[in-house]
């Protein structure tokens, strides 16, 4: 039993930090909210070459690094600390949908193709913004299937070489699809968003039409589901990273801010609150590394889909929680300039709410937890 | 990163199951999950015969030395035991403060004399012992202790004056270490003494408190030239403060695991209850529900984060945090439990004031955020140490 870092994972946080501290910096990431292409490119382009964060989880004979979850939660967690604005979290949600298809060319070849840096977006998302249904449906015609709806919440959906789509057929069961974002009846559209750092589309199918080989996986509910738990655990990384940064650059704050002759870092007021605040922080952390050892273990054929998604429902509950309070205790801990623009705790404090309800509230991962031990027979 | 144990560990952890099975029944039967928290007035002479025979089956001290008895037990493996014993519903150990306080200080600081003296009869389940640390005017601020020990320049023995409170079972016990001020002159942390003190002799006077539970752990210890060897200060006169703070670093957090263990018995008891009495279609209840089984899994996951940190003894982040983390939760599943039972929760059962478990949960839990450190202070230290926070500015005097 050694629930801490081997000295390779270390060292991936170290340089993944370091990385980070250097090229996502305030400025650089304030850039990349107002640049037209709402990343920075460039350094997009450094991470996929020097970095191979992309290739993290894809394995290895597609050109991947074969490395598992705990690493991917490692760099997303290091990411959220520094506000990085890119399509690494599109990209390994992709990854985690594709792992779960089953075998087949076209896979493969999309898998090399995140490998080597192409954006891939998931589009499920419904039109009420729930996780819980989908908006697109595939429909037989005499001659092939088409897609149409509406698939909003897709991140980083305008700069996506391909999208990965899931659409319920006429059975009431969900599919799995690739589509060509410039092929005909795909129409993707930029949607600003309060959060900059995590630019999202709106993808709407109007009869598009889609042939057979771009069919990825039939009876996809579970793979569906399970996505969205991997994606959860994704998501609970970027949340203990903000949360770390908003207690740091707060508690920081605290340290050089003087009133009545002392630092407002001694007032016991301040120092209480960033004690409850490196609580919720370690204790979101320690769920994020149970959550990820978890998928490690469900895709090893070790645990139940049932472990995977209770863990992904504690951490995500637990982590939206943290990184909330953290960064609204940042805000209040700045005084008056933590409401200004020049601040960085407002840009955490507006990834912290993005985050918190992406994919489904922390009343909803209670409310899940609370079916497992209240509903039904007793074991 | 790895969460499961070695082939080895469980092959221990098996071990240490089937002990138990084949050990805590009939005449120990009785004492399944008693003597806990809250709990540990009850089944004392049964609670002491089952250390002995713990000590028979080489149970007591794991974590000490071959020579002194121990098994030389590993972190991992000590986890195991503690997490068996509380699955097993081992009673609460009368001889805790001797295995995991008194011993370990003696085998770093103590004399050959005193390790031979006091060791064997701590592991051997036959000598129990109290802590003599708080005082009426020396609580979160103990350095303010002023119990006073006085040398008699011809014997050498120690005079030990004063009064120490907030000691656990102190009624049922054989000693106390006390913690005493050497040096008149002295303040604070300098000029004290730690000394191995025998409760049964004319100079103390023991006195119980009763709580709001009705029942009384703790009591209040009155010193009044009470006698202490020559040979029963460990350290130097003057290393007392040295000693007693090295001593609150023995645990490492072995046994929060097996503390978790009883805390999920007693979820698993609100959940009965909830799905029972309809409490469970409540939404609010429903949340508090999750979250404290999210909570309880967090403890978890914290205290193995905290497990495998450094050998080095350091106090890590995760660990700074535990005391504040499961008080605050224990303290909540405590109200937990009386909305989920609603108005049921105030009848009395039988009387006079015999309080059910949830009942006794719900009052005792409120010392668990003042006991050990209260949560105050868990966050000042948190924020002090762990955050680099100035410190708390100090009065002046009276």
């Amino acid at each position: 039993m050694k629930f801490a870092f081997t000295d390779e994972q270390q060292m991936l946080r170290d340089t993944s930090q370091a990385f980070l501290a250097d090229k996502s910096t305030s400025a650089a990431v304030r850039a990349a909210c107002v640049s037209p292409e709402h990343h920075d490119a460039e350094l997009w382009q450094s991470i996929c070459e020097e970095m191979y964060w992309q290739g993290i989880l894809i394995p290895e004979h597609v050109d991947g690094l074969g490395l598992g979850w705990v690493e991917m939660a490692i760099v997303l967690e290091a990411a959220g600390e520094r506000l990085l604005t890119s399509p690494l979290f599109a990209v390994a949600q992709s990854t985690a949908a594709l792992l779960g298809c089953p075998a087949s060319e076209m896979r493969d070849l999309l898998l090399s193709s995140l490998a080597a840096g192409n954006v891939i977006s998931l589009a499920m998302g419904n039109q009420s913004g729930g996780w819980d249904s989908v908006g697109v449906t595939a429909n037989e015609t005499s001659t092939t299937t088409v897609l149409s709806g509406e698939a909003r919440f897709v991140p980083f959906g305008f700069a996506a070489a391909k999208l990965l789509v899931v659409a319920r057929d006429a059975s009431n069961t969900l599919t799995l699809w690739v589509v060509d974002p410039q092929q005909d009846g795909v129409f993707v559209e930029p949607t600003p968003t309060m959060d900059q750092t995590r630019p999202m589309a709106t993808v709407r199918f109007e009869r598009a039409a889609v042939s057979s080989d771009q069919l990825l996986a039939t009876q996809a509910d579970e793979l569906v589901s399970d996505t969205l738990a991997l994606s959860r655990i994704l998501t609970v990384a970027d949340q203990v990273g903000v949360a770390q940064a908003s207690l740091d650059i707060s508690v920081d704050f605290t340290k050089e801010r003087k009133q009545f002759d002392r630092t407002i870092a001694s007032f016991q007021a301040i120092k209480h609150k960033a004690a409850d605040m490196m609580l919720k922080a370690e204790s979101a952390r320690s769920l994020l590394y149970y959550a990820a050892c978890t998928a490690d273990a469900w895709l090893a054929g070790e645990v139940d889909r049932d472990a995977l998604h209770e863990a992904a429902y504690m951490a995500s509950a637990c982590a939206s929680d943290a990184a909330f309070f953290n960064a609204g205790c940042g805000i209040q801990m700045h005084g008056g300039v933590g409401i200004t623009e020049e601040y960085d705790i407002q840009l955490y404090f507006k990834r912290a709410r993005a985050t918190e309800s992406y994919l489904g509230r922390p009343s909803e991962m209670r409310e899940a937890i609370a079916c497992q031990l209240l509903d039904g027979d007793v074991a | 990163m790895k969460l499961t144990f070695t082939a080895a560990d469980e092959q221990f952890r098996e071990e240490v199951a089937d002990w138990l099975n084949d050990n805590l029944r009939d005449e120990f039967a009785d004492i399944r999950y008693r003597g806990g928290p809250g709990d540990e007035h009850h089944f004392v002479d049964e609670r002491k015969a089952w250390e002995r025979r713990l000590a028979a089956g080489r149970w007591t001290c794991i974590g000490w030395p071959d020579t002194w008895g121990g098994r030389a037990a590993s972190i991992e493996q000590q986890v195991i035991f503690h997490e068996e014993y509380a699955r097993a519903g081992g009673p609460g150990r009368m001889g805790h403060i001797g295995d995991t306080l008194t011993g370990p200080t003696l085998l770093a600081f103590g004399s050959e004399e005193q390790k031979a003296k006091y060791l064997p009869p701590i592991r051997d389940g036959v000598a129990f012992w109290s802590q003599g640390y708080s005082e009426p005017g020396a609580g979160s601020d103990l350095a303010a202790i002023r119990t006073k020990a006085v040398q008699d320049e011809t014997s050498g023995q120690w005079k030990i004056t004063g009064q120490k409170v907030w000691t656990s079972l102190a009624h049922e016990s054989d000693f106390v270490f006390v913690l005493a001020r050497v040096d008149r002159e002295s303040s604070r942390h300098h000029g004290l003494g730690f000394f191995l003190v025998a409760l049964d002799q004319p100079g103390v006077t023991i006195r119980p408190i009763t709580q709001l539970t009705g029942t009384a752990e703790f009591n209040e210890v009155y010193f009044d030239d009470a006698v202490c060897d020559a040979d029963d200060i460990v350290g130097a006169p003057g290393d007392g403060w040295k000693v007693a703070m090295g001593l609150l670093g023995f645990e490492r957090g072995v046994s929060t695991l097996g503390q978790q263990m009883l805390f999920q018995t007693e979820l698993d008891e609100i959940i009965r209850i909830a799905r029972a009495n309809g409490a469970s279609r409540d939404p609010d209840i429903r949340q508090r529900i999750a979250e404290a089984h999210i909570g309880l899994k967090t403890m978890r996951y914290n205290s193995m984060r905290m497990l495998s940190g450094g050998e080095d003894g350091s106090l890590s982040r995760e660990a700074m945090i535990y005391k504040l983390y499961w008080s605050s939760w224990h303290r909540n599943l405590g109200k937990l439990a009386m909305d989920v039972l609603g108005p049921e929760a105030e009848l009395i059962e039988s009387g006079p004031y015999e309080l059910n478990k949830l009942q006794s949960l719900f009052l005792f839990t409120r010392a668990d955020t003042i006991y050990g450190g209260t949560n105050q202070i868990q966050r000042n230290l948190i924020a002090e140490r762990a955050l680099g926070m100035p410190k708390e500015p100090r009065g002046q005097g009276m």
